[in-house]
């Protein structure tokens, strides 16, 4: 039986969360974004799961699982979406996508 | 057991550190994948066996697949000669160092198991499907409608864009 202190447990998801936060605000190469806001999602899904062991209760899991479809629909969305600005932009920079006036 | 907790965590932090400060993104997404199966030992020793198993299949397998495929799509600046620069051991060191900890890690944590009586605090996988398909499950529908919408998207945005004309005013 796992006897580390919850406040630890909370505390390495936080951090994983910051890592996560850190990474999307630092790097401007799209995918590098997107794969910081999957390891954002990881950690909160960690916190749910911590706290429903916490009071033994299956909720936490439930999350979880919802938390695992929306992560599911947003990277297929986001990646569909940086295919496409790759073909009209031929560049992952995310400061290049900053115009919304028509280009042609 | 406490221990392995803090081994995974370890690694599971290393690793994400080292995905988004890499350069090359296959490389930094690998370590994502690492990253993921150290938190999926963590979700086995939080007794949430059934969650672990989704993460592996799901998050390592599934998600980072899409990643990597789309990644390998994009070719970004690839050469040759690069090949050669990454089978030093510079570049798969760390790595290996990380996957192999993992795995010693794992293996004292099911020799443990056995010694140790099944943990009567277990939530089952039983309790979780209980749970979601009658507590929850509106939140299961809203989530096949998401999805419904998610599987449009993609294959909306997805699609090259053909330039249609009429054809009378087409350019001969």
């Amino acid at each position: 039986m796992l006897t580390v202190p919850v406040e630890t447990q909370i505390l390495f998801a936080g951090i994983l969360f910051f890592l996560g936060l850190i990474g999307l605000l630092v790097r401007r190469n799209m995918i590098f974004m997107l794969m910081s806001i999957e390891i954002m999602f990881n950690s909160a899904g960690l916190v749910f799961i911590i706290a429903g062991t916490h009071w033994k209760q299956p909720d936490g899991q439930v999350m979880f699982i919802f938390i695992l479809a929306v992560t599911a629909v947003e990277v297929a969305i986001g990646l569909a979406l940086i295919l496409q600005v790759y073909h009209h932009f031929k560049t992952l920079d995310a400061d290049a996508v900053n115009n919304l006036k028509d280009q042609n | 057991m406490d221990m392995f907790f803090y081994i995974a965590a370890l690694v599971a932090i290393i690793s994400t550190v080292m995905a988004i400060s890499g350069r090359n993104a296959i490389h930094s997404l690998l370590y994502l994948i690492l990253s993921l199966l150290a938190i999926s030992v963590i979700f086995y020793l939080l007794n949430a066996p059934f969650i672990a198993a989704l993460e592996v299949i799901i998050y390592a397998g599934a998600i980072m697949v899409l990643f990597i495929f789309v990644t390998m799509m994009l070719n970004i600046g690839l050469e040759r000669e690069a090949e050669k620069k990454w089978l030093e051991p510079r570049m798969w060191i760390v790595p290996t160092i990380l996957a192999a900890v993992l795995l010693v890690n794992l293996i004292f944590a099911l020799k443990n198991v056995q010694t140790i009586p099944p943990d009567k605090e277990a939530i089952l996988p039983k309790q979780v499907g209980i749970s979601l398909f009658t507590t929850y499950l509106l939140g299961v529908e809203i989530a096949a409608i998401l999805l419904m919408a998610g599987v449009i998207g993609a294959y909306h945005l997805g699609s090259q864009k053909k330039k249609v004309k009429h054809r009378f005013l087409e350019i001969k």
